[in-house]
Parts: structure tokens; C-alpha cells; sequence
């Protein structure tokens, strides 16, 4: 019983991160059809960012929100600079189907290989503000601490506030008719291209609050996000890529089911159980097991 | 000079020109109906003047100042409104945030309110259905919609692309008369383009015909509608 | 036709010819070098057949790569063949992994597809650190052999690696380009630009996806063959995520629908090496800068490539001519 409740525990402070990084990906797919694998890059320079941010401050409550803005300009840049000016280059010829993917992916490289010259390619330790002690209850020591809920509570905050964003306010029916229907969009006078920029903005900003946040558990080099990047693409995937709420349930789902597998199994299948469930769900409910109804072959 | 006027426009899709060498004039407070058959350029022509796509040669200006170079969404903060065809609605919003979109880039809000009551006061069938999303709408509640986000952005020059499409002929009969009527309350000018030649003019006050990307005939609505040669070759009776 | 695919054979022979020339002028590194370039050519031409040609994006090629290579490896090990037969193994077992995968990709389209090639270049060599027959992550030992007695020891190990590599690579190259004339390759390109008007003339689009998906992964697998026998054993670490990445890039570089751009793909991959090895020596750079410099230039190399010539610098220069065509 007591392993059964530390793998939910376990599984839900994982899952919390996968949702933000779900999320981040989400938010661009929403907003520019685009899966964003240099995502993994942005949000490791963010991260990158905070550590600088906490080794000269000591503050990782400082940390957190500059990193999301550093994460939140990147995006912007990345969207304004060059994803922009590549859809309107690139949409015919044999590349066009990928030319968005490889455009990320050369982006990935140039981060990641940036990162590592900046920062050099050893490994850095944040050190979270709160105890990444298990918490005591009786005489049975969970493994979940005062770090974990400080996840948890952080990756709701986050999701609560965009979605607040995206249905309560007009800059989120800007963002989702951006989305939908960019010329109707701009036809009724939304400035599309700067709206896009903001939904990249929001996505760095919630890719590196997932990094900041996933660190402290592990350890900073230039590829310690790519992984999260892998993770948060299938759970965005089981989420149905179209719903913030989706993303986040995709996360949560993704995070106990690799927690379950790895008490009852063991951890060698970590990796192979992503690449199992992705396969899965594309093959047998493309739009998402939690909802979505446009066609995956759009 | 103040109306739409528009000289020498040509536009190509590629190889293909579109539009060849096109030139009308509607003075401000107008209705101008564009009658053709498909292919003669007449939705061209409004994407183009909407800035959806730009002309290979030729000038338009609205109010004296070029429609050319500018971005749609610059255009339509400047009071020129698009309604492209297809019921351009956004089917995953709802009514009410279809509606809003028309006012979300503008400051006055109180404004917007007021012009929003408007439009439900216009179509009550909206009022209605505020809370529902805009794909359980029937096809000519749709273009009362479209309309509808466009009138919230208190539109200077109306642009429809075929309001009549794939509309029952009584609900055609009702939109007509209702962008007559608010043409004249408003006072705005308003460009309609329509293979539903008849229902067009009968409302308009200048009529352009295309054919193939170039003009055939221009002048007041009723002389196109009496002159019985244009009638036979692009009225249809 | 008859006289086109007899040209072409003549072209192949002539070219191996010249390359047998070649190969018996230059020192030991270049041959080295010629062994890593004749290993991308195959490996990218996996790429331009698979994206260029069917519109398929992998992520993955390079853990197909890796499958031939560690297939070869046991195929030598479990059963004792002979090279050219370990290498065929290859071959045929990333083809049955491309058809499984292929039936899976054919209902993706680019992000998905993407996204789940880029988890299996994850979850695969993994997969490898889990089994120790597949030798954890030290890997295996794949014996390269050497020539014949018949050259009586003149012939170095390098050179060795060399005509295998290259002699592979030429096969597999004249192999491929008379698939991509043939009527599969029309249809592949047919599908890619409107797969509902290919549908309409009778061409099946998920069948041929299918089949370019096993295609290059067999292409794929004798690439991660020929990487084992120049590298003398298979391992992990000798197919990461970095070697699917620059598959692209080199299939990106030089135009991804030209099989000839595979050549160009493949000399500037291991050129660039070369020029930041030289660059870190010149310089007396730290580790650290040339290994990521190299990561570096390569990746922003793509990001240009992409945005400013994205098919090719062969697609710009008949751009050009044509609208120079248009304007006289």
C-alpha cells in the first residue's frame, strides 16, 4: 500500500512536469501548427539563465521568474526571427512538408552547442529552496517532499493562469482565433504575427519554468532537457496536442504510468515506455485519448 | 476624393491573371454591386483591396489614401472590413467571441458594447445563441454573424464576398434588405460582390460587371438591370 | 530508358574506377575520411529517398543505423558469416524494422511522425544498455577483417575500410537512383506534392510510403554496417541522437531531393569536421569550444540552408534561370 502511494506521488510530481512542458508545445502547435523541438534548447538556456540567477543571488524565488522571461524572449525572438520568415521561404519544393521540423532542429543544435560553449558541457546543480527531503508521515518516509509540492503547485499555477488567459480574457481570444482562423483573425483587425509571438512567448516562458523546476531533481548540462522535450511530446501527444487541459491530463497520465512501470517492472524501460504509449495512441486514437477533432494527417 | 476608387488594378495568381486592368469609382455612401460568373476575378478583387493579396500594377485609394501596402489588420483598424466568403466565421468560438473579435483591437470599449447591442438588436437570432458555438449556426445565421463581427469594428467601407452563397432565397431576400437598410443608417459604403446579379442590384446604386478579370460595364445599378443586351449576356434574362 | 540506365552504369563503374585510383594515392587518414564519407553518402541518401522523395521525415535513421550495425554484428558473432553476407543481414533486418515502422509512420504526418522517430532515436539505443548480449554500453566487437593474402599486406587497414565503404556506398547509390527513376520514385514524389490527386491515378499512397519507409531503412542499416566495420565494433554511443541529426543536415545542405547532394552532404559533414579539428589546433582551442563548435557551425548551417535555399543551392540556381526566362 505505502508503494502504491509513493508511486502516485512520485508519478504526480513527474507528471506536473511533463504538463508544463506539454504545455509549452502545445502552445506553439495551437498557435503556429508547428511542433517546437528546439523547445528542449530554449528552455535549457532559460534554465541556464536561472542557475547564473541563483549561483549570484542564492535566490531560486528570483530564479524562477527570470527564467521565465528570459524563456519568454527567446520564444518571442525565435518566432519573430526566424519561423516567420521561414514559412514564407520554404512553402514549396520537396522540404515544405518538413522544413518547420528541421528549422527546429537545426535551432536544438545551435542551443544546444551555444549552451555548452557558454557554459561548458559539466554537469551543474540547482539547489531547490525547499527540502527535497521525503515527508515523514508516522513512521513511513514518503518519497515526496516539500520540492515536489512546490512542483505541483507551481505547474498549477501555471496551467490555471493560461488558461484564465486563453478563455477569460481578450488577448486569449486574440491567441485562439490567431490559431484557428489566422485570416478571419486578421481580417477583423487582430495583429496576427505579433499575437503569434506572444503565444511563443508564453510557451518559453512555461518550457523554462518546467526546467527550472525539473533541475533541482537532477542535473544542468546542455542535453538534460531533451529528454523532458521526448516526454513532454508524448504526453502532449496522449492529450490530443489541441487543449491546454489536455496537455496537462496527458502529463499527469504519462507521469504515473512511468512511475507504475518502473515499481512493478523496474526502470530499465523507462525510455522504451514513451515511445510505446506515443506509438499507441497515434495508431490507435490520433486525435488524443482525452479529446480534439481535427484529423492527424491535417 | 472621397469613396473607393480604384484605377488600372491588375492582379495575377501566378501565370494567371486575375484581374486586368480594372477601373470604377463609388462615391462615399454608395452600395457598388460586382456582378460576374466564377472566375471572373471578383473575389480577387476583394482580397486584394482588403490587403489578403497585393496587385501587380494599378492603384486603389479609400478616402484618398492607397489601399496598397498595407497589412489586412492595419486595414480593418482603419475602418476598411473585409466579410470574406464562406460565412467567415471562427466555427470553435462561440457567437459571443465571434462577435468580440470584432472589438478586441479597439480602445473604446463602451463603444464596443454599444455597437455589439446594436448588432443583437439587428439579429435577435443571435442574441439568442450567444453562448453557443459558432458551427451549430445555420448558413444564413453565419452571415448575420460575419456581419455582425464586422459592424462591431464600426466599419467606414463594407467589403461582402457573395452573402448570398449557399443561402435559402428568402433568407437571401432578408440579408439583402438588411445591409441596405444599414447602409443607409450608417452611411457606409459598401462594396458587394455577387453571382446573384438581380438581388445585388436591386439594392445597389452602381453596378460593375467582370467577366474573365475585366470590366464589361460600369454605371448606376438600374441602367445595367434595363439595358437589355448586358441583361441577356450577364443577368440571365 | 535502356540507354539512360546503361549510362548510368557505365557512370558508376567509371566512378569506381576513379575512386580505386584514388584510394591507392592518399595516406591513411584520408582513406579514413573516404570510409566516413562513403558511410554518410548511404546514410543520407537513406534521408533523401525517405524525406527528399517520399516526404517523410525520420528523426530516427540514425537508431535504423544502429539496428544494421548491431544485426551485422551478431549475425558475424551467432552465425559466423562472412562479411558481405553480415552486411546483407543488415540490410534485411532494418528493412523488416522499416516495414513495421513504416506501417505505423504512413498515418503520420510531419510532427507526429517526427516527433515518434525522434522517441525511438531515444528509446532504441537504450534499448541496447538494457540486454548484455547486445554488450551494455560497452557494445560489441565486430571483426572489419582485412584483404585477402592475394595483396600480399600492401593493402593497410584503412584501405581496406575504404573499398568496402566505398564499394558499398557506390552499390547501394546506383541501386537507389534507378529506384528513384523508376515509376516507385515518380509515385513517391506524386504522393508528396498531393497525395489526393496521386490517389486519383491510381497510385497508393499509404503502400508507397510503406515502401520507402523499408527502402531506407534497409539503405539505413547497411550504413550503420559499414559505421561497424570502420569503427571495429558496435556500441550505443557510436549511434546517438546527434548522428540521426546529421543525417538531415547533410541530406539539407546539398538539396534533399538530389541523390548526387548525398555526396555533397556527406563531404560537408566530414569536412566541417576537419576544418574545426584543424581550427582547434590552429587555435589551440579548448575541448570543450571544438567539440560544440563543430555542433555549432552545423547546425546554423542547416538553419540558413533551410531558410534561404531550402531545396537545394541546385533548386535557387534553376529558380533563377527560370524567372530569367520570364522576364525576356
Amino acid at each position: 500500500m505505502d508503494q502504491l502511494i509513493s508511486a502516485i506521488l512520485i508519478g504526480l510530481s513527474q507528471g506536473a512536469i511533463y504538463s508544463l512542458m506539454a504545455l509549452a508545445l502545445v502552445l506553439v502547435f495551437r498557435s503556429t501548427r508547428v511542433i517546437n523541438f528546439a523547445q528542449a534548447g530554449q528552455a535549457v538556456v532559460s534554465t541556464y539563465i536561472g542557475w547564473e540567477v541563483v549561483t549570484r543571488t542564492g535566490n531560486y524565488w528570483l530564479a524562477l521568474p527570470i527564467a521565465a522571461i528570459a524563456g519568454a524572449i527567446v520564444g518571442a525572438a525565435v518566432e519573430s526571427f526566424l519561423m516567420r520568415p521561414l514559412s514564407k521561404r520554404a512553402s514549396k519544393g520537396a522540404i515544405a512538408p518538413v522544413a518547420s521540423v528541421i528549422l527546429t532542429l537545426g535551432l536544438l543544435g545551435v542551443l544546444h552547442s551555444g549552451a555548452a560553449i557558454i557554459w561548458k558541457g559539466d554537469q551543474k546543480l540547482l539547489e531547490s529552496p525547499v527540502s527535497a527531503m521525503g515527508i515523514t508521515v508516522g513512521e513511513t518516509v514518503y518519497p515526496f517532499s516539500q520540492t515536489d509540492f512546490l512542483i505541483i503547485g507551481t505547474a498549477l499555477l501555471v496551467m490555471l493562469t493560461f488558461s484564465f488567459i486563453f478563455q477569460k480574457t481578450n488577448l486569449g481570444l486574440a491567441l485562439r482565433a490567431s490559431a484557428f482562423q489566422p485570416e478571419i483573425a486578421r481580417l477583423s483587425g487582430v495583429r496576427v504575427d505579433r499575437i503569434r509571438a506572444i503565444g511563443w512567448a508564453f510557451a518559453g516562458a512555461a518550457g523554462a519554468i518546467a526546467g527550472v523546476l525539473v533541475t533541482p531533481g537532477s542535473a544542468l548540462s546542455p542535453n538534460s532537457l531533451d529528454l523532458l522535450l521526448v516526454f513532454g511530446f508524448v504526453a502532449a501527444v496522449i492529450g490530443g496536442l489541441e487543449s491546454l487541459i489536455g496537455a496537462a491530463l496527458g502529463g499527469i497520465l504519462l507521469g504515473l504510468t512511468l512511475s507504475f512501470v518502473g515499481l512493478y517492472v523496474g526502470t530499465s524501460l523507462t525510455f522504451v515506455v514513451p515511445f510505446v504509449i506515443l506509438i499507441l495512441v497515434l495508431l490507435i486514437k490520433p486525435s488524443g485519448l482525452i479529446g480534439g477533432r481535427k484529423s492527424r494527417n491535417a | 476624393m472621397n469613396g473607393l476608387v480604384v484605377s488600372g488594378f491588375s492582379v495575377d495568381h501566378g501565370a494567371i491573371r486575375a484581374i486586368d486592368s480594372l477601373s470604377f469609382t463609388v462615391t462615399a455612401g454608395q452600395l457598388a454591386a460586382v456582378i460576374g460568373a466564377n472566375g471572373s476575378g471578383k473575389t480577387t478583387l476583394l482580397r486584394s483591396l482588403s490587403g489578403l493579396k497585393a496587385p501587380t500594377t494599378g492603384q486603389a485609394t479609400w478616402q484618398g489614401i492607397s489601399l496598397l501596402g498595407k497589412k489586412p489588420e492595419e486595414l480593418a483598424r482603419q475602418g476598411v472590413l473585409h466579410v470574406s466568403d464562406g460565412k467567415s466565421v471562427i466555427p470553435e468560438l462561440t457567437v459571443k467571441e465571434n462577435l468580440a473579435l470584432g472589438g478586441i483591437w479597439r480602445r473604446d470599449k463602451k463603444d464596443v458594447a454599444a455597437a455589439t447591442a446594436e448588432v443583437i438588436d439587428l439579429f435577435p437570432r443571435l442574441g439568442e445563441r450567444m453562448s453557443q458555438s459558432a458551427d451549430t449556426l445555420s448558413g444564413g445565421e453565419r452571415q448575420m454573424l460575419a456581419i455582425g463581427r464586422a459592424l462591431v469594428s464600426r466599419p467606414k467601407l463594407l467589403l461582402l464576398d457573395e452573402p448570398s452563397l449557399g443561402l435559402a432565397p428568402l433568407v437571401i431576400e432578408q440579408i439583402f434588405q438588411t445591409i441596405n437598410d444599414l447602409r443607409h443608417k450608417l452611411g457606409l459604403t459598401v462594396v458587394i460582390v455577387e453571382q446573384n446579379a438581380m438581388s445585388a442590384l436591386r439594392i445597389a446604386d452602381i453596378g460593375v460587371i467582370m467577366n474573365l478579370g475585366k470590366l464589361v460595364a460600369e454605371g448606376r445599378a438600374s441602367d445595367l438591370m434595363n439595358d437589355p443586351a448586358l441583361r441577356a449576356a450577364y443577368l440571365g434574362y | 530508358m535502356h540507354n539512360h540506365r546503361a549510362k548510368r552504369l557505365i557512370g558508376f563503374i567509371l566512378l569506381g574506377f576513379v575512386l580505386f585510383l584514388i584510394g591507392n594515392r592518399v595516406d591513411d587518414l584520408r582513406l579514413y575520411q573516404g570510409a566516413s564519407v562513403a558511410m554518410y553518402v548511404i546514410g543520407i541518401a537513406s534521408i533523401v529517398l525517405l524525406t527528399g522523395f517520399s516526404g517523410q521525415i525520420s528523426l530516427g535513421n540514425g537508431a535504423i543505423m544502429a539496428l544494421g550495425g548491431f544485426s551485422a554484428t551478431l549475425a558475424q558473432s551467432t552465425w559466423g558469416l562472412p562479411l558481405p553476407l553480415t552486411f546483407v543481414v543488415a540490410v534485411l533486418g532494418a528493412a523488416l524494422f522499416g516495414l513495421i515502422l513504416g506501417v505505423a509512420a504512413a498515418r503520420l504526418s510531419g510532427p507526429y511522425l517526427a516527433g515518434a522517430t525522434l522517441a525511438l532515436a531515444v528509446a532504441l539505443p537504450s534499448l541496447a544498455n538494457q540486454f548484455s548480449f547486445l554488450g551494455g554500453e560497452q557494445g560489441l566487437q565486430f571483426n572489419s577483417g582485412s584483404a585477402p593474402e592475394f595483396f600480399n599486406g600492401e593493402v593497410s587497414q584503412y584501405k581496406w575500410f575504404f573499398w568496402i565503404s566505398a564499394l558499398a556506398a557506390l552499390l547501394i547509390t546506383w541501386l537507389i537512383s534507378n529506384i528513384l527513376q523508376s515509376r516507385y520514385g515518380r509515385g513517391w514524389r506524386a504522393v508528396r506534392s498531393n497525395s489526393t490527386a496521386a490517389e486519383l491515378v491510381g497510385i497508393h499512397s499509404a503502400r508507397s510510403k510503406v515502401l520507402a519507409f523499408t527502402l531506407a531503412s534497409g539503405i539505413a542499416g547497411l550504413a550503420g554496417a559499414v559505421l561497424a566495420l570502420n569503427l571495429g565494433g558496435v556500441s550505443p554511443s557510436a549511434y546517438p541522437l546527434s548522428l540521426s541529426f546529421a543525417l538531415i543536415t547533410g541530406a539539407v545542405l546539398a538539396g534533399i531531393s538530389t541523390l548526387s547532394g548525398s555526396v555533397i552532404g556527406a563531404l560537408l559533414l566530414v569536412g566541417m569536421s576537419e576544418l574545426v579539428g584543424s581550427l582547434t589546433s590552429r587555435f589551440s582551442l579548448e575541448d570543450v569550444l571544438a567539440e560544440n563548435l563543430k555542433e555549432l557551425l552545423v547546425s546554423v548551417l542547416l538553419i540558413l540552408a533551410v531558410v534561404f535555399t531550402p531545396n537545394g543551392p541546385g533548386d535557387r540556381i534553376r529558380e533563377r534561370k527560370e524567372l530569367h526566362k520570364k522576364k525576356k
